[in-house]
């Protein structure tokens, strides 16, 4: 890069994930000058998802976007897989609302979406700087002016903060809070090729359609998380995702280790089978919500993405992306507005965290701000899988005798003492 | 049952681009912090393990970049930076 430090740009987005390429489509749509910073060789060289984006909240945001975005398989088929050690439950969930267009949600892989956006962001007139990592922030006076980025001093109105969960430039401005490791899980995952009509026949799948497998209990041998499988075009994304507080304690068990037996369990092997693993990754997922997240802005800059700590587990669903897109929108709309005002002080950039409290954004942060706690009950993980198993193993089984009665059989289980307590999961449950 | 995958055989099948540094090391004279025995059972890529000695050890070949073990360890024991710019590990799918 040459010598930009008389260069001014409106605006330099520090990571061209989803948070930072939202942001600089929005704003270059705008006839802004931006800059995104991207330390990877491409945008989504670094990046990672579970594999599934829901499209409903953030559709009307970018409304040219959707119709040739690189998505894998529109999710149509929903299962959830309890496992116990040596048996499991699986409720699935099939309905025409979740096949008929708009889709809900898409099952996705970031190296080729991130690429895709990054290139509708520069079509729009961003400029976008690969290999590129930023190093420092220039603060004067309390008012961040730019970037420090490979020993160059690269200045703007106002920096966006989309670096990721672990986000060193929003600490770099004092606006994290102290991390603290209850406050996030790490997910990691396979992609696995396999023959694309293998695949739907396997599957049930009829043309584009998806499915979407979630698994919880032993595959995290009882700890806080669970194991997911999306269908993409030719190929599963399959992997865990744990707290990882819930890794350092007992039971002691590799996190590496984990994915081995989940790979090994029989309900997964099937599925697996003949496929090839092409690609092993790793992602921190920031779930501690509104009570994690720091600031959201502050003098010449703004936070968006999981940078700010937009990811949620509310057990069913584990969200991020749409929270990353439409909090990068957020953000390019503050910059817009403080652009007229010219006020590029905290108080101009304060737009930001109005737009975002109007919004799906922090609506829901708000209203699941209980559900990390809620979720993260040891027995959830370990005694109610194995509960439900023997429940349906006792109810299934004829043996050689004379079956026993259903309800005695059932009751055996269900003494006073677990139904209390399950009353209390109940009461927890509910401020979900 | 399908054969099991060793780590290292998987990370192989990553995209890896050196740097010209480490972009994690243990701070001198932290190598026994026992903050540090967490890093062994959470890293997905299985690079800490203890030495005999009880000293702990990272081999940063195959970091995903993830920065689980800067989250449960801290940064009194760790010093971490990303790889950078154009290096580490580069997703081809994510």
């Amino acid at each position: 890069m040459e010598n930009q430090s008389s260069e001014q740009f409106d605006t330099i987005i520090v990571g061209g994930g989803l948070a930072g390429l939202a942001a600089a489509y929005t704003l270059a749509s705008a006839g802004m000058e931006v800059l995104v910073l991207e330390r990877g060789d491409y945008c989504g060289a670094k990046n990672v998802t579970g594999g599934r984006m829901y499209v409903n909240p953030i559709r009307d945001l970018f409304p040219d976007l959707w119709s040739k975005a690189p998505l894998e398989r529109h999710i149509a088929h929903e299962e959830i897989c309890i496992i116990d050690k040596k048996r499991s439950i699986t409720v699935r969930y099939d309905g025409s609302e979740l096949n008929e267009e708009p889709y809900q949600s898409y099952s996705i892989l970031r190296g080729k979406f991130d690429k895709w956006l990054a290139k509708q962001a520069e079509r729009k007139g961003a400029m976008l700087v690969s290999k590129s990592r930023v190093d420092d922030l220039i603060i004067e006076h309390g008012q961040v002016l730019g970037v420090m980025a490979g020993g160059e001093e690269l200045r703007a109105n106002v920096v966006i903060a989309c670096d990721g969960a672990l986000s060193f430039t929003a600490q770099k401005a004092g606006l994290q809070k102290p991390v603290q490791s209850k406050n996030f899980a790490v997910g990691f995952k396979e992609i696995i090729e396999i023959d694309r009509d293998v695949l739907e026949n396997r599957f049930n799948l009829e043309g584009n359609e998806g499915a979407a497998r979630l698994f919880m209990g032993d595959v995290t041998a009882g700890k806080f998380g669970g194991g997911f499988l999306y269908t993409n075009q030719a190929s599963l994304s399959l992997g865990i995702v744990v707290g990882i507080d819930a890794l350092t304690h007992e039971p002691e068990i590799k996190a590496p280790e984990l994915m081995d037996s989940f790979k090994q369990r029989p309900e997964i092997a099937r599925l697996i089978k003949g496929g090839e693993t092409v690609e092993y990754s790793a992602h921190v997922i920031p779930e501690g919500g509104l009570k994690a997240m720091g600031q959201l802005y502050g003098d010449g800059i703004l936070v968006a993405g999981d940078a700010a700590g937009f990811s949620m587990n509310i057990g069913v669903t584990v969200r991020g992306m749409e929270y990353a897109l439409a909090s990068g929108y957020y953000a390019a709309q503050a910059v817009i507005q403080a652009k007229e005002k010219n006020d590029f002080t905290k108080s101009g950039l304060s737009i930001y965290e109005k737009l975002l409290n109007d919004s799906f954004v922090l609506k829901d942060f708000k209203n699941f701000k209980e559900s990390l706690e809620v979720l993260e009950y040891p027995q959830l993980f370990t005694h109610y899988p194995e509960l439900a198993g023997n429940i349906m193993k006792d109810l299934y089984e004829v043996p050689a005798g004379p079956k026993p009665r259903l309800y005695p059989t059932i009751k055996q289980y269900l003494s006073m003492k677990e139904i209390w307590s399950m009353v209390q999961v109940g009461r927890r449950m509910m401020k979900i | 049952m399908s054969e099991v995958m060793g780590l290292k055989a998987k990370l192989g099948l990553d995209v890896f681009k050196e740097d010209s540094e480490f972009h994690i090391k243990i701070k001198e004279g932290q190598a026994r912090d026992i903050r540090l025995k967490k890093a062994i059972l959470v890293c997905p890529a299985g690079l800490y393990s203890e030495k005999e000695n009880g000293e702990v050890v990272i081999s940063v070949d195959g970091c995903l970049e993830c920065g689980t073990c800067l989250i449960a360890c801290g940064a009194e024991v760790l010093e971490w930076h990303y790889p950078s710019g154009g290096s580490g590990v580069q997703f081809r799918f994510g």
